[in-house]
């Protein structure tokens, strides 16, 4: 009980480990300056197979038009959705680790943001590959932007479809600013401490000549303030546009005005689980434990647990309503993910989204690094089923006779392992070339960066005694 | 070849609080045109040197509104002259259904003014700075705290401003040149 109080009144440090303003340049700054390991050549390697993989897939599909993916008359939406809404999903814990964590003052999200907005960067661009590849015609697949053009056409704003494309661009637009925005004084850490031309050049172009100045200073906070909350309502308006494809229909079982909350809890929820997922392996190859500490990962668990309860809570709101809604054809959609031809996928999706967030209650296992990274895996795998449950609500229509099942190709599966390829082949392009931890941000909470800091004032007092 | 034009004075302080004090005694001796340089913001910094608000925000308004009315105009104008299709039995313009991507242009607009309008405030990009030629200066990005005073400051004096920097705790005292 005391060691409870203790711990309230003085929260553990954000930093561990007696770290100081050039340790923590030293250790960040390393993993740049190093040769990369034996390790990160393996996993790049294997990460190259996979973006290969992507290309030749892709490649096969505009010569050979979506004929060549498992789908059919009534699923006419397939794994491109899915793993579109998957891959938009995962990007949401980055933009809320940076943005809405920022204007709460959590402080300790600094040592994770640069990481975590990394990563959401590198999934909307493996969300973007999807619908930019599905529309069939690849050749008209500019019709989607409002350009001009000779048949004086302009796109249709009534269509969610539409409104999807500004959001998701939107998105990814000022997740990189604000990424780079958040880079620069760290480019120019780099900068300074280059060994050779190229590393000088390469840094400090995208440095862009900063130096730190107080008055840069001023504004640059101003500017990142200002960015945190326009991004904080943008990526709450991201997922509701995406569900706005589904919802805005008339298909039964996508109908719901529960979609928006329920897809943006979804998305956070998955989001952390990617974030712990690649950040447990990559404290510990790095030597980042001081900075990603237990502390860091206990809060994230704590977000999922939250988050991960509210998806429970609107799967179980979803069936409350198909049956009170009365209406005959929402009832059988629901009673059909359950029980229908993909009734295995439900039970996926439930055992992983609603029973595995449930074991963050307790302490020991919220704490241990080893039972956070397989359950997070478990989470990212339910998070792909909840959207390809979802989606498969297509395959019983209205009429019976067309009914059918899904089945995906080799060229499905290739598609999704592909993206992986594309996501990991740029995550570790970042690991190695970019700052991973927020270096000004992380000595800006060091007890020692306030210039009220009591050390400075006993050292103060001493000097003026002796003067 | 000309001789090179001196541009001003650099010290460097030993922490952020003997920076914070530098910063307020050089003010209060007159000063105009000093400056910090630290590698992380420094809480109070503005104050001490007395700045007056930051004009990001203003860009910020301005462009989130030129986004606003980009999204408005396009949407207005495209489906009811450029483009009139009717689809559904819905209406060719309503805000309802364009407040999506009104609102994806606001936020766009916003960021890039934001973005752009911090950096061209700051002056940045600026590939060169007289600063880059002191030995030891790059350390700020790293652990050193670091003030300036111009030459073109009206109060500028070499020797009464080097004696100035010294007294306040100023290490290094550098000239540095144009």
């Amino acid at each position: 009980m005391a060691q409870a109080t203790n711990e309230t009144i003085f929260p553990p440090p954000l930093v561990e480990g007696g770290q100081t303003f050039a340790s923590i340049t030293d250790t960040v700054c390393r993993i740049v300056e190093e040769r990369p390991t034996l390790g990160w050549f393996a996993a790049f390697g294997v990460a190259n197979v996979g973006l290969l993989m992507l290309l030749v897939s892709i490649a096969w599909l505009i010569w050979e038009g979506t004929g060549i993916w498992g789908l059919n008359n009534p699923a006419g939406w397939g794994w491109a959705i899915v793993n579109f809404v998957f891959w938009v999903g995962i990007g949401h814990a980055g933009t809320l680790i940076s943005a809405i964590l920022f204007l709460f003052r959590q402080k300790w999200r600094t040592a994770i943001n640069r990481f975590a907005e990394a990563m959401t960067i590198f999934a909307v661009i493996c969300a973007l590959v999807f619908p930019g590849i599905h529309v069939g015609r690849i050749w008209a697949a500019y019709w989607m932007f409002p350009l001009p053009n000779q048949m004086g056409m302009w796109p249709n704003f009534r269509s969610p479809l539409l409104w999807d494309v500004f959001a998701v661009s939107t998105y990814f637009t000022v997740s990189l600013l604000f990424w780079y925005v958040g880079l620069v004084p760290d480019l120019a850490t780099l900068r300074d401490r280059a060994k050779n031309k190229i590393a000088f050049y390469a840094y400090g172009i995208l440095s862009l000549g900063w130096r730190g100045a107080n008055r840069h200073w001023q504004n640059y906070e101003r500017a990142y303030l200002l960015l945190a909350a326009l991004a904080t309502p943008l990526v709450l308006s991201v997922h509701t546009i995406v569900s706005f494809d589904f919802a805005v229909s008339l298909v039964p079982g996508w109908h719901t005005t529960i979609f928006p909350p329920y897809f943006v809890a979804g998305a956070i929820f998955s989001g952390f689980a990617m974030v712990l997922t690649l950040a447990i392996p990559s404290r510990k190859i790095f030597g980042l434990e001081d900075f990603i500490t237990v502390r860091h990962i206990e809060n994230m668990n704590k977000i999922i647990l939250v988050t991960g309860t509210m998806v429970g809570y609107a799967y179980a709101m979803e069936f409350f309503i198909a049956w009170y809604s009365a209406s005959e054809f929402e009832g059988f959609a629901f009673v059909n993910r359950a029980l229908g031809p993909f009734g295995w996928a439900y039970f996926i999706m439930v055992s992983c989204n609603v029973i595995t967030p449930q074991f963050f209650w307790f302490k020991k296992i919220r704490t241990s690094i080893a039972a956070t990274f397989i359950l997070s895996i478990f989470v990212n795998i339910g998070m792909w089923f909840e959207r390809f449950v979802i989606t498969m609500s297509l395959h019983r229509d209205y009429i019976p006779s067309s009914w059918d099942y899904y089945q995906p190709t080799a060229w499905d599966i290739s598609t999704l392992i592909g993206s992986f390829g594309l996501f990991f082949t740029c995550f570790l392009l970042f690991l190695k070339f970019l700052p991973a931890v927020a270096m000004a941000e992380i000595k800006g909470v060091l007890p020692q960066a306030d210039p009220h800091w009591e050390g400075y004032h006993k050292e103060h007092a001493k000097e003026a005694h002796h003067g | 070849m000309a001789e090179r034009r001196n541009w001003g004075l650099v010290a460097e302080f030993e922490n952020p609080a003997r920076l914070l004090e530098a910063a307020q005694q050089v003010r209060e001796a007159g000063y105009q045109k000093y400056e910090v340089y630290s590698p992380f913001p420094i809480h109070g910094m503005d104050n001490a040197m007395q700045l007056s608000g930051s004009k990001v925000p203003w860009i910020t308004l301005c462009a989130g509104l030129t986004g606003l009315s980009i999204g408005v105009l396009l949407q207005w104008w495209s489906g009811t002259d450029a483009y009139p299709l009717v689809i559904g039995g819905k209406p060719l313009f309503a805000w309802e259904f364009g407040m999506p991507v009104m609102f994806e242009l606001t936020i766009l607009f916003s960021a890039f003014g934001t973005v752009f309008g911090m950096f061209g405030l700051n002056g940045l990009p600026r590939p060169y700075h007289p600063l880059n030629k002191v030995k030891g200066f790059k350390k700020a990005t790293d652990d050193a705290f670091f003030l300036s005073i111009e030459a073109a400051d009206a109060h500028f004096d070499l020797d009464a401003s080097r004696a100035l920097l010294e007294k306040i705790g100023g290490k290094h005292v550098t000239l540095v040149e144009e």
